[in-house]
């Protein structure tokens, strides 16, 4: 299935959900259609996943690219500056369903946020917010360590030292969670997708260090 | 109109120029205003009567309530500075304690606060910022309306990237007082980009450095077959050339203060200081020094400045573009050296040290071969088409700051993070921390610090009638919603009863709705010139047609009338000629309509003509054929 030149049709993984009529001309509509196929007036997003939003089966494995095009060719029909010359409930429409298509293509674009999306559609929460916290010693320790080392780092030399030592981690966590997912090992998944997060989370940190270095004169 | 025009089957009858009204792309500059216009997506600027492109964003309020804008309003400069307000894009959404003081003095007469957005006092009024951009977006729209023959009332307008919603609530609100409908407010450097990607074809990642006169915006941007796609972008809303301006102003007063000649300069004083402060600057970047003259009071300073020293004032102000783009590019994890180019926009971007750091941060040669005051204006004009008439092209942008609530302790929870596509929509469950707790105070916040008081204050409203329940029980939703323009709505919803309220953001540094109402009135009066300019433009407009119409049936069937009768009717188009000339619509068109009395007989004969014509000259099948389909659609 393809998103390119003027599909306006998303995924057909929907299921077979009832049509519901038109706002505008009351004609029966498909749930996964974007327009009227009798008046071509947009219709609200509806409440898909993210995947099926953007045509794809649920699933870790998932190609970039392939998922740029799927969301520009949509974003070409639903794009609020299509809808300028329309009418108020038109351009009030287009915008929930650029927005929709926005969440969810931030959604899959970022690992870990599709890992924990996935999860989450599994029933499984991965939030370890306030009060939870890492059970896995191992991860605690490599925790303990990588900061410690950014703590010390006290040039860009050092930081890079140790961001090019959190990236080669992170690649390989985001093998061991694609790993995961394909076993279908629920725990497996969980500590992977545990671990990427924190790594994610030490990104953003080197980020603030190296910020930090920079306003100094 | 009793002129019937006749057309050759296949021929185009003339367009109606008057009855669309046209898309104009506006590029409000803190120091110059351009404006551009697009056709089968081909922009261009629109020049003034002297062939200049730039309107200078400088307004002079006469004590007898004459607005002047843009180069005469410059030159009161000179002999009425305390009636001349510039760079007042630097004003927009802000407080007064945002504001930059030149040795103690402000090149303002601000108006006693009241704690909101900024007032000036300009000649015993009392102007917001607002009003006076859209004094400068009156003029701009007048100079499109005066070139294009017809009336506008769309617009384009850009903002800065790093605009925060204050601001683009204000830049909205300036352009609804000035009588534009504002088609999308569309980033600087996105413009820029656009004007670039469809000149060149271009694809892959692009930066965009766009230091102008009061703002600094980096962007980074993916281009792809017709599609920008802005991935992170940064800056400053305070930092650009008016700072150079500030710090070369300083060097000046300080060695006049060495000199024990006036120490604290009045504001009017302050704004011819700048003035000289800037024509130096200009004058640096192609020579390799000089030497100005300030007088104040009646006591003449000379001062004298190279290129080393003007370097070595605007070097912080240099670095700090580097920097954040540095963060930028961080946050994006891009290599600046690995981009395809980098394009540079705004005037400050002529200042040799401010090339010379962005060549050395990319590691390349930056692209500038589109004008870099007008690139903007061109970009945001293929907008404004493409939004009327349609485009295949997608700008894709996001939110340049991000947008949270105050939560207890004046920690900033954050719903939507910078760099954001939009439109986007997200919510957050918030709870209460009192039992039997009934309202609930949300402060929107906008920046990236964790505490609130080192965030930008957007806005406070209160959710009330929340049910009594145990602290941490009630669950409300909070709604922010960003539109295609970066306008900032927020919605509260208590989820077990619905309570629901929601309010349009109004900026903190905002005007509140009722000051609204009072300005579109009063520009309703001031929409009366307005109105009268547009009313002639019109009949100038219809006056054109009526003769080019009348032309084109000369050039055919001049022979219909004889020597008098064409003589009278010269005599006639010689009136309408005159009369379009002056400034008199009635008088424009009581001679059209003249013409067209003197037309009528001539009307007439053509048509006979034009009958005979059909019924002998022509073709008898195409005849027989125009009968039966007339006879057909009878019958039908």
């Amino acid at each position: 299935m393809t998103t390119t030149g003027t599909t306006i049709r998303t995924g057909a993984t929907r299921g077979a959900a009832a049509p519901a009529p038109c706002w505008s001309c009351h004609a029966p509509v498909a749930a996964a259609d974007l327009f009227c196929a009798g008046c071509r007036a947009v219709q609200p997003p509806g409440g898909a996943d993210h995947f099926t939003r953007l045509g794809f089966e649920p699933g870790f494995a998932l190609d970039a690219a392939d998922l740029d095009r799927r969301y520009f060719a949509l974003q070409r029909q639903l794009h609020p500056d299509r809808f300028v010359t329309k009418s108020a409930r038109e351009r009030a429409i287009s915008q929930s369903q650029a927005s929709s298509l926005n969440e969810a293509y931030e959604t899959l674009k970022n690992p870990l946020e599709r890992a924990v999306y996935l999860l989450k559609r599994m029933g499984i929460e991965i939030d370890p917010g306030d009060g939870v916290t890492i059970k896995d010693p191992a991860l605690l320790m490599e925790a303990m360590e990588m900061r410690e080392a950014l703590s010390e780092a006290a040039d860009t030399a050092a930081v890079a030292k140790v961001a090019a030592n959190a990236e080669a981690e992170r690649k390989k966590a985001l093998e061991a969670v694609a790993a995961a997912f394909a076993t279908l090992n629920h725990d497996a998944t969980r500590t992977t997708v545990l671990r990427l997060k924190y790594l994610t989370k030490m990104d953003d940190e080197i980020r603030a260090r190296r910020a930090a270095l920079r306003t100094v004169p | 109109m009793t002129l019937l025009q006749l057309h050759e089957p296949g021929e185009t009858p003339l367009p109606h120029e008057g009855e669309q009204t046209a898309a104009i792309g506006i590029d409000l500059g803190t120091t110059n205003t351009v404006v551009a216009i697009a056709d089968q997506g081909k922009p261009e600027v629109i020049r003034g009567e002297k062939g200049g492109a730039l309107i200078p964003s400088v307004v002079a309020y006469a004590p007898g309530g004459r607005v002047e804008v843009g180069e005469t309003a410059r030159r009161r400069l000179l002999d009425a500075p305390e009636t001349v307000v510039s760079s007042i894009k630097r004003l927009m959404g802000r407080g007064a304690r945002d504001l930059k003081e030149l040795s103690g003095s402000l090149p303002y007469d601000l108006a006693p606060d009241d704690g909101g957005m900024v007032r000036l006092t300009v000649s015993g009024k009392r102007l917001s910022p607002v009003e006076i951009s859209a004094d400068i977006l009156r003029a701009a729209k007048a100079r499109a309306e005066a070139s294009l023959g017809r009336a506008v009332e769309r617009a384009v307008i850009t903002v800065p990237a790093y605009f925060d919603d204050a601001a683009r609530t204000a830049t909205r609100d300036a352009a609804r007082l000035a009588g534009l409908d504002v088609l999308r407010l569309v980033n600087e450097p996105t413009a820029a980009a656009l004007a670039y990607g469809l000149d060149k074809g271009v694809e892959g990642l692009y930066a965009v450095y766009d230091l102008g006169g009061g703002t600094f915006d980096i962007s980074l941007l993916r281009l792809e077959k017709g599609v920008f796609q802005v991935l992170a972008t940064g800056g400053d809303a305070a930092l650009g050339g008016d700072d150079f301006d500030h710090a070369i102003a300083e060097r000046f007063l300080e060695q006049r203060r060495a000199a024990g000649k006036l120490a604290a300069p009045a504001s009017a004083d302050a704004k011819m200081i700048l003035m000289t402060a800037r024509l130096a600057k200009e004058c640096l970047t192609e020579k390799s020094d000089g030497t100005w003259s300030v007088e104040l009071g009646g006591a003449v300073s000379r001062h004298a400045l190279d290129v080393a020293a003007l370097e070595k004032l605007i070097q912080p102000f240099v670095a700090r573009t580097i920097a954040i783009s540095a963060g930028v590019f961080d946050d994006a994890a891009v290599d600046p050296k690995s981009i395809q180019g980098v394009v540079l926009v705004g005037g400050s971007t002529r200042v040799p040290a401010v090339r010379r750091a962005v060549e050395q941060f990319f590691g390349m040669k930056p692209l500038s071969n589109i004008n870099p005051d007008e690139v903007v204006a061109l970009g945001a004009a293929l907008q404004a088409e493409a939004l009327t008439r349609g485009s295949d092209n997608l700008l894709l942008d996001v939110t340049p700051l991000s947008l949270g609530i105050e939560t207890m302790g004046g920690i900033v929870e954050k719903v939507i993070e910078r760099n954001t596509p939009i439109p986007v929509a997200k919510a957050q469950e918030f709870t209460t921390y009192q039992d039997g707790q009934a309202a609930m105070a949300i402060h929107v916040v906008q920046g990236e610090r964790e505490t609130v008081d080192q965030c930008r204050s957007l806005a406070r409203f209160e959710l009330r009638g929340i049910p009594p329940m145990v602290a941490g029980a009630a669950r409300v939703r909070v709604t922010f919603t960003v539109d295609a323009d970066g306008l900032l709505t927020v919605a509260a919803r208590e989820g077990s009863t619905g309570v629901e309220q929601r309010v349009e953001v109004k900026p903190s540094y905002g005007l509140a709705e009722d000051e609204m109402a009072r300005m579109l009135r009063e520009s309703i009066e001031h929409g009366r010139a307005d109105m009268e300019r547009r009313l002639l433009i019109e009949a100038r407009v219809e006056a054109k047609r009526s003769l080019l119409a009348l032309d084109a049936a000369l050039k055919k069937d001049r022979l219909l009338l004889d020597a008098a009768e064409y003589a009278a009717i010269e005599a006639e188009i010689g009136r309408v000629n005159a009369a379009m000339s002056g400034e008199d619509r009635d008088a424009i068109n009581g001679a059209v309509q003249a013409l067209e009395r003197a037309v009528t007989p001539f009307a007439q004969r053509r048509m006979d003509k034009a009958f005979a014509e059909a019924l002998s000259g022509r073709s008898l099948d195409s005849v027989a054929e125009r009968m039966e389909a007339g006879a057909k659609k009878k019958a039908s």
